[in-house]
This record gives structure tokens, C-alpha cells and sequence, in this order.
């Protein structure tokens, strides 16, 4: 029943903040309850026994990119778009979209049967603590697409310098 | 034990505003943070995935989205930028450059 009831406060408060996010005016107040949002999905995290990713979300989602978005918006000057109309002319035929997207969805997921368990029980990975497996298994099984992930934040770095170098001619 | 499919479904949730929030809205920066829900939605479903089928596979593929992530707002934060620059607007339906 507790897990339950946990799992109902999280998925609520999910939802109604995920609503919140996409029909704030200000995008300044939409970032803050994304923050909320990215607490709430760590604390899901936490009750999934993933605690590595827990801290990586907070750490990496809430520490720098919601800092970077925030940082661009300082940046620029928003004081127009604010008073700009707020949703796009077409918006009840996006709603019926997704709509129908949502519906699409939940119903392949009635009929979802999951697969075989695999071999990294609950018990396992706590004997040999979370992170340590998480990273056995990215650094021996998963190499070569780490060091793709190694590429594509480089191509990242080296991207926004080039856009947002002033330009010489 | 909450079932497997509550996950999927509050992920679907999630992922379906994330894209009505893409389509309704104009302001770009509010675009590039619904692409940052749907990102955030799948890995929720991943992390549960890899609870329920006792495998940490899809935790490692959380670990990849993340990085993806964090590629994709630098590169759009940075078009931004270059757009705010040029044309001073974060309205996407004043930047028709490309007759879209």
C-alpha cells in the first residue's frame, strides 16, 4: 500500500507540474518547476534502486542544464516575448494530436508482456553497491559506445563555439 | 509492488505533453524544454524497465540519453544565441528564413 501511495504522489505531482511547465508564460518560471520536476524524477529514481542515476539527475540536469538554460534567458531580453500571444493559432489540433498519440500508446502498453529477467537481482547489485556495477558494465559491455557519447560531446562543445563565435568577413 | 505498467503509462503521459507542449508553444526556449521532458519521460520508463527485468542495461542507456542531453541543449542554446543575435525574436513564427 505505501509504494502505492508514493508512487500516486509522484506521478500526480509529476503530471501537474509537467502541465504547468508547458503553459507558464515566462519561460524563467517554466525552468523553475522543470527544477521541481527533476527533483521529483530523482526521488522516483531513488525508489527504483537506482541511486547513481539519482544523483546524476540532480547533478547533471538540475546542477548544469537547467543552470545553462536559465543563464541563456538572463541573457537575453524577454521582457517582449512575455506579453507575446502564448499559444500557437493551431493549438486545439495539437492537443487532439497528442490526444490521440497518448491513447495510441497506452493502449500498445496494455498488451506489454516484459521479457526475460536478467541476471543483476536487487540483492546482487547491493552487494556489490550501484555505482560499481553501473560502471563494470559501461566501461567493459558498453566501450565503444561510450567513447561514441565521448565523441558527440566534443562535436557539442566544438558546435556551440562555432555558432556562437562572432562572425569575421 | 507497484505494477510494471504504471511506469510505462506515467512515462507516456509525460512524453505526450512533452509534445503537445512542442507544437502548442512559439517561444523557442519553452520548445527546447519540452524536448528536455520527452528525453526526461523515456528515461523514466527505462529505469523502470531495468528495475522490473533485473537487468542494468537500461541504466546504462539513461546514462547515454543524458549525455545526449546535455549535446542538444549546448548546440540549441547556442542557435539561440546566434538567432537572438541576428534577429533579436525567440518567437520561432518570425524566423522564416527558410519559408516555413
Amino acid at each position: 500500500m505505501l509504494p502505492k501511495l508514493y508512487f500516486g504522489y509522484f506521478s500526480i505531482v509529476m503530471v501537474v507540474i509537467s502541465l504547468l511547465i508547458i503553459t507558464r508564460k515566462n519561460p524563467v518560471h517554466s525552468i523553475l518547476w522543470m527544477l521541481a520536476l527533476f527533483f521529483h524524477i530523482a526521488g522516483l529514481y531513488l525508489f527504483l534502486n537506482a541511486e547513481f542515476l539519482a544523483a546524476v539527475q540532480l547533478i547533471l540536469y538540475a546542477g548544469a542544464i537547467l543552470v545553462l538554460f536559465l543563464f541563456v534567458i538572463m541573457m537575453l531580453n524577454i521582457k517582449k516575448e512575455v506579453v507575446d500571444e502564448r499559444f500557437a493559432g493551431d493549438w486545439a489540433m495539437a492537443v487532439f494530436v497528442g490526444g490521440t498519440i497518448l491513447v495510441l500508446i497506452l493502449m500498445a502498453i496494455s498488451t506489454l508482456t516484459p521479457g526475460p529477467l536478467g541476471s543483476y537481482t536487487i540483492a546482487a547489485v547491493q552487494a556489490e553497491t550501484h555505482a560499481k556495477v553501473l560502471g563494470r558494465v559501461l566501461y567493459t559491455e558498453y566501450l565503444f559506445p561510450f567513447e561514441i557519447a565521448s565523441l558527440i560531446l566534443l562535436i557539442a562543445v566544438v558546435g556551440a563555439l562555432v555558432l556562437a563565435k562572432k562572425r569575421r568577413t | 509492488m507497484v505494477p510494471l505498467n504504471w511506469y510505462i503509462e506515467l512515462s507516456a503521459i509525460i512524453f505526450t505533453i512533452g509534445a503537445v507542449g512542442f507544437l502548442i508553444r512559439r517561444n523557442i526556449m519553452i520548445m527546447l524544454i519540452s524536448i528536455e521532458l520527452m528525453l526526461n519521460s523515456v528515461n523514466i520508463s527505462l529505469v523502470a524497465f531495468s528495475h522490473y527485468l533485473q537487468d542494468v542495461r537500461g541504466q546504462v542507456l539513461v546514462l547515454f540519453i543524458i549525455t545526449v542531453a546535455a549535446a542538444e541543449a549546448a548546440i540549441g542554446l547556442a542557435i539561440v544565441v546566434a538567432m537572438f543575435k541576428n534577429k533579436a525574436v525567440l518567437h520561432t513564427d518570425e524566423v522564416m528564413e527558410m519559408k516555413g
